[in-house]
């Protein structure tokens, strides 16, 4: 039975064997990424497409002019200006509210802690369309007129369990011993937390912080429940798919996804170099 | 004292957030739906228990066929990324957060983009079928957009990462050693997995289920822009009796149903494995 691998383990016997063993799975592996990369490819290049047609589905040639006349439409501007407003805005109450939830559950024990990580699980595992509906339910009932504040609460609400899980998840390793130390050489709760507390969970606040404008920028479900007439880069895009999407769109996204691996990128060396360090 | 009320100091205002955005929508969504009116005359408590009852004898076949697609996306989710995790995790070497990344892509193109671009790929005289038609590999009229696999491979391509994470990080967690012993205890490769291996990612797969099978069975964007009539889902029909329709209370119903039934699931889903692995890998 170990036949197969008892000669290769005496020939190199320092080494472990891990090379060439799996090579059908390590073609598996790449084409699984290529379906996964495949409409982002394709949405990139028609961004290039020199196309007449409504409907920017066949290939007539390179150009550039709609990077030039990137803003030419108004309203699209103007929803991918409200989603950046948005998501903006959304991080920031959220990572505030968010770290305070996820140091409390991380740093503390107190009764009602297994709820709230209830709450937090039910939060993040309901379906979209639930929590829309039913805001939508609430608002219509209410009477709330529907627009920009909506969709602000509405992503707020969805992202707070994910950045409360993920401050929580760094809070949860930390030595209470430097805050004692901290206190103990004089300094107040607050700078404590200032000095010694928040710059150690910082990488977890900011990995929050990055998840959270993600999931507000992307977000289409609730904020179709929830935006009125006002509308987002998400809800414009859903818009055109009956009318022909213009190549505007895949220049934003193109835009959009080069900023976010940028930003991904630049976060994974930096926590690399901390790694480092530390 | 005030030592003891720090935490709760510090939950509060999001826990006010949730209750007021979370809570209380849910508790009037359930009032909702068991009204009666209309929209120029408005809506009356009447405890209305038809709303369900007519909701599931009109919409039940696409309450089923919810479910039905969200258990093929499912599956086709497990067959696509257990072995991509399971080779990430122990073939990939120092390059795994670098492959993770790769399948991670996706994420930095929005998700009603990501379906449109599907649209653009798959279209009738598109780059794929157009080509292959000019070729004369396709008859004419072959399309794959409106047809059922169109929305269940949609649906798995959007969801696929939630699966491969949770699949990943317990395979991750295997000490290597463990497979090495029972490979000394004689059993090939396959034993090895089908006993080692398997049974230790299977809470992986447990949570990769939660978090892709109710997403899926609650989306509408997929079934709206790749499929035809014939695959409407439950969430199409909610998204159409709320916006289109304005029948709130009918609307409501069918949420809270399918809520309801994806809680049941999860709950059911929960008892048999274990309530404690799955939280437990779901937390993670």
């Amino acid at each position: 039975m170990t036949t197969t691998t008892a000669p290769a383990a005496a020939k190199a016997p320092a080494r472990r064997r891990v090379p060439r063993k799996g090579l059908g799975l390590r073609i598996y592996t790449w084409a699984v990424i290529a379906w996964l990369v495949l409409p982002i490819a394709v949405m990139i290049l028609f961004g290039f497409n020199d196309t007449s047609s409504k409907f920017n589905f066949e290939w007539e040639g390179f150009t550039l002019k709609w990077y030039a006349q990137l803003f030419d439409r108004e309203d699209l501007t103007t929803a991918l200006i409200n989603s950046i407003t948005i998501a903006l805005a959304s991080t920031v109450i959220t990572t505030v509210l968010g770290t305070l939830v996820g140091l409390a559950l991380g740093r503390y024990s107190f009764r009602g802690k297994g709820v709230s990580n209830l709450v937090l699980f039910a939060a993040i595992s309901s379906p979209e369309l639930v929590m829309g509906a039913s805001l939508l339910s609430m608002f219509v009932t209410l009477n709330t007129p529907r627009g920009y504040a909506t969709i602000l609460v509405s992503h707020v609400m969805f992202s707070i369990a994910f950045v409360a899980m993920t401050v929580r998840a760094r809070a949860v390793g930390l030595d209470p011993s430097i805050e004692e130390a901290a206190r103990d050489l004089g300094a107040g709760p607050w700078t404590t937390f200032r000095l010694v507390t928040l710059p150690l969970i910082m990488p977890g606040v900011i990995s929050g912080a990055l998840l959270a404008f993600a999931l507000s920028i992307d977000d289409f479900i609730i904020t179709n429940f929830t935006s009125g007439s006002t509308v987002t880069f998400p809800l414009w895009v859903w818009g055109s798919t009956r009318t022909g999407t213009p190549p505007q769109v895949n220049v934003m996204g193109t835009l959009l996804f080069a900023a976010g691996v940028l930003i991904a990128v630049l976060n994974m060396v930096a926590s690399r170099r901390r790694a480092r360090r530390g | 004292m005030r030592r003891r009320l720090t935490p709760y100091l510090m939950i509060l205002p999001a826990g006010l957030w949730l209750v007021v955005f979370f809570a209380v929508p849910l508790i009037m969504m359930a009032s909702l739906s068991l009204q009666q009116g209309n929209l120029v005359d408005g809506f009356q408590q009447t405890f209305h228990w038809q709303n369900y009852t007519e909701g599931l004898s009109t919409y039940g076949d696409k309450v089923v066929r919810s479910l039905w697609y969200g258990l093929l996306g499912t599956v086709a989710c497990i067959v696509i990324a257990y072995p991509v995790a399971y080779w990430i995790a122990f073939h990939a070497g120092d390059r795994k957060s670098t492959y993770l990344f790769l399948l991670l892509l996706p994420f930095f193109v929005s998700f009603i983009l990501r379906t449109v671009s599907w649209k653009f790929v798959l279209a009738d005289n598109g780059i794929v079928l157009g080509t292959l038609k000019g070729w004369g590999l396709l008859p004419e009229g072959f399309h794959v957009l409106q047809t059922s696999f169109a929305v269940i491979a949609g649906l798995a391509y959007n969801f696929l990462p939630f699966m491969v994470l949770p699949i990943y990080v317990a395979l991750e967690r295997i000490d290597y050693r463990v497979i090495e012993a029972a490979k000394d205890l004689y059993a090939g490769r396959v034993q090895a997995f089908v006993r080692v291996v398997l049974p230790l990612s299977l809470p992986g797969v447990f949570a990769g289920v939660i978090m892709t099978f109710v997403p899926i069975s609650a989306d509408y964007v997929n079934a709206a822009i790749l499929g035809g009539p014939q695959n409407t889902m439950i969430g199409n029909v909610i998204q159409t009796e709320y916006f289109n329709n304005s029948n709130y209370p009918t609307a409501s119903a069918l949420s809270f149903t399918l809520m309801a039934i994806l809680l049941v699931g999860i709950f059911l889903y929960a008892r048999v494995l274990g309530t404690k692995d799955v939280l437990e890998a779901a937390g993670r």
